[in-house]
């Protein structure tokens, strides 16, 4: 098929419709406000619905409803709306309703800037919200990558029974790109037979809560979802590298920054210098057994992560290389984006520095 | 880099560059202005795109100062602001008979911000030109890129007077899609009866093309993104 020129929030939404989402609710914020204006369109013509609610909690609440029934349901925001979802997504979890949320983040805290960020990874690979709860986050760093993990999020979450967030930052959302519409593999799902829609001549009622009063109860739920993220984590973990086998400085980056990372290893490489680029596709699960398997390579001298925000996927490869070789970070914030030209006079630093 | 404007450039006072949202209206507007400044032309140009965040044409009016093209944008303090406020600045543009002024406009509704100025614009020596790329989803057939012309003009409350031909598929443009532009953009010339101005091209692709009825107008590429060289 010949490719196409989409901008990134409205391939996410089209996306979105062709793995069969049946209903979207949100409320306007930049840089994502092309996902609600295009479901809007888009939505009624495949016998969907689209609400703009009062409120981003009213969405994420809605999206709880629509999910309980069965249906493929998804919200969008950035970063501040997405705060405001956070106890929706708790109770999605503890609900263990499927649902699809995307983040086009934004500078913040607060209300921040609407230029792109990525400040919210602790937030989206933490739990924004209350409970030992884990969500699975695609980190898509370019549209075509944004288009399939939109659709791969929908089975994800309905093999999972769980929130999957899609978490772009707003240059993922904004830019414009040419994409293809292939195929994505097929998962097999299983069938919602959990869903409260109606008894249909069933024995018993399908209850969806997210209140467990009696402790020991609540601690087997616990449990069970312990088990299900540890499935996860071995089956779900996804990651792209480039040349960083036999490398001296690994750079490690998701989204934009991995972009820009990407241009920076080029530029390096024609300079003599063996670099090498590290970037998750999950952010979680953590692609960390990996991570420290090439940190480990007699060769690397140091691991760069560049992010936009000030160093919170750090930790997670700090956690990954544990001390093992030294661990550096360059990272720009508040909407500003890391150029080619840092990222590699930052790596060139430290390798002289570690040598 | 040639040092006169081609006829159609200088054929009208006013252009304002409207279209699907994501047609490429800031790269043509951001040319156009080079174009004419380089050829010694008197320009100006305004950004009045209130609908999109990013990749404004106001991200580059250091360039503009450098080539002396008087500059007015939307939000003019503050460049990230996501306010519609129009400057009064904009007046002088419409009205100023010595200015070449281009007006570049944000897509689909974003045209809503000339039905303001609309008794102004018609009075002026002015083209209201639809940016096209038939790589854009919702504007690759004649009958789609059609209804967005009617839309657009029920918008702008004024006329569609060209359309430029601005097919591309960012850094993966082909001589065949730019060809396929020019195709479809004759069927919905021929449909509406508006006429076809120019073709646009990246500079390297611009000498392979086959010739064609209208001029070719050899584009660089100013809305990078952070990554690209």
């Amino acid at each position: 098929m010949a490719k196409e020129l989409w901008k990134g929030n409205e391939a996410i939404a089209e996306a979105a419709v062709r793995a069969g989402c049946k209903c979207f609710f949100g409320y306007p914020i930049t840089p994502q406000n092309e996902i609600p204006e295009y479901m809007s369109m888009r939505l009624p013509q495949v016998g969907g619905v689209f609400v703009q609610s009062e409120s981003e909690l009213a969405a994420i609440n809605m999206v709880y409803g629509a999910s309980a029934s069965g249906v493929r349901a998804m919200t969008s925001s950035s970063s501040p709306g997405v705060s405001l979802k956070q106890e929706g997504i708790s109770a999605l979890s503890s609900g263990e309703l499927p649902a699809v949320v995307v983040n086009v983040m934004r500078g913040g805290p607060g209300l921040g800037t609407i230029q792109p960020s990525q400040c919210d990874y602790f937030q989206a690979t933490r739990g924004g919200g209350n409970g030992d709860y884990r969500t699975i986050v695609l980190a898509p760093c370019n549209i075509q990558e944004a288009v399939d993990m939109t659709q791969e999020a929908f089975d994800l979450a309905d093999i999972y029974r769980m929130p999957v967030m899609i978490l772009a930052d707003g240059m993922i959302g904004q830019m414009m790109e040419p994409i293809e519409w292939h195929p994505i593999p097929k998962r097999e799902v299983p069938p919602k037979d959990w869903a409260a829609s109606g008894r249909r001549g069933r024995a018993h009622s399908n209850f969806i809560t997210s209140l467990r009063i009696d402790a020991p109860d609540c601690e087997r739920f616990n449990r069970a979802l312990e088990q299900k993220y540890k499935t996860i984590a071995e089956k779900e973990t996804r990651w792209e590298e480039k040349d960083a086998e036999g490398c001296e400085i690994l750079i490690t980056a998701y989204g934009t920054p991995s972009r820009i990372a990407l241009s920076a290893v080029e530029e390096l490489e024609a300079k003599g210098v063996k670099a090498g680029l590290f970037r998750p596709q999950t952010v979680w699960p953590f692609p960390s057994a990996r991570l420290a398997e090439l940190a480990a390579q007699p060769s690397v001298m140091a691991v760069l992560v560049v992010e936009m925000s000030l160093g919170q996927m750090l930790e997670d490869v700090q956690l990954a290389v544990q001390g093992v070789k030294p661990v550096r970070f360059h990272g720009r914030v508040g909407g500003m984006v890391p150029s080619v030209e840092d990222i590699a006079e930052q790596a060139g630093m430290i390798l002289r520095e570690v040598r | 880099m040639e040092n006169t404007a081609a006829p159609w450039m200088t054929a009208h006072r006013l252009t304002a560059l409207v279209g699907h949202s994501g047609t490429g209206k800031t790269e043509v507007a951001v040319n156009l202005v080079f174009a004419l400044a380089r050829a010694g032309v008197k320009t100006a140009l305004a950004d009045l795109d209130v609908v999109n965040p990013y990749f404004r044409s106001r991200e580059r009016r250091d360039m503009f100062r450098q080539l002396g093209i008087r500059f007015v944008s939307s939000s003019q303090t503050l460049v990230d602001a996501d306010l519609p406020a129009l400057p009064a600045e904009l007046n002088t543009l419409l009205q100023d008979q010595s200015l070449r002024s281009v007006l570049d406009i944000g897509g689909d509704s974003g045209a809503r911000v000339l039905s303001r100025y609309r008794h102004q614009i018609a009075a002026q020596d002015r083209e209201m030109l639809f940016v096209l790329n038939a790589r854009r989803p919702q504007v690759s057939t004649p009958e789609a890129a059609a209804w967005n012309i009617r839309r657009i003009e029920d918008i702008m409350g004024l006329p569609m007077d060209g359309i430029v031909n601005n097919t591309h598929l960012c850094g993966e443009t082909t001589r065949e899609d730019i060809l396929l532009g020019a195709e479809l953009a004759e069927t919905v010339s021929y449909m509406t009866g508006i006429p076809v101005v120019c073709h646009t091209a990246e500079r390297a692709l611009a000498a392979s093309l086959p010739p064609l009825a209208e001029p070719v107008f050899p584009i660089d590429i100013y809305m990078k993104k952070p990554w690209d060289k």
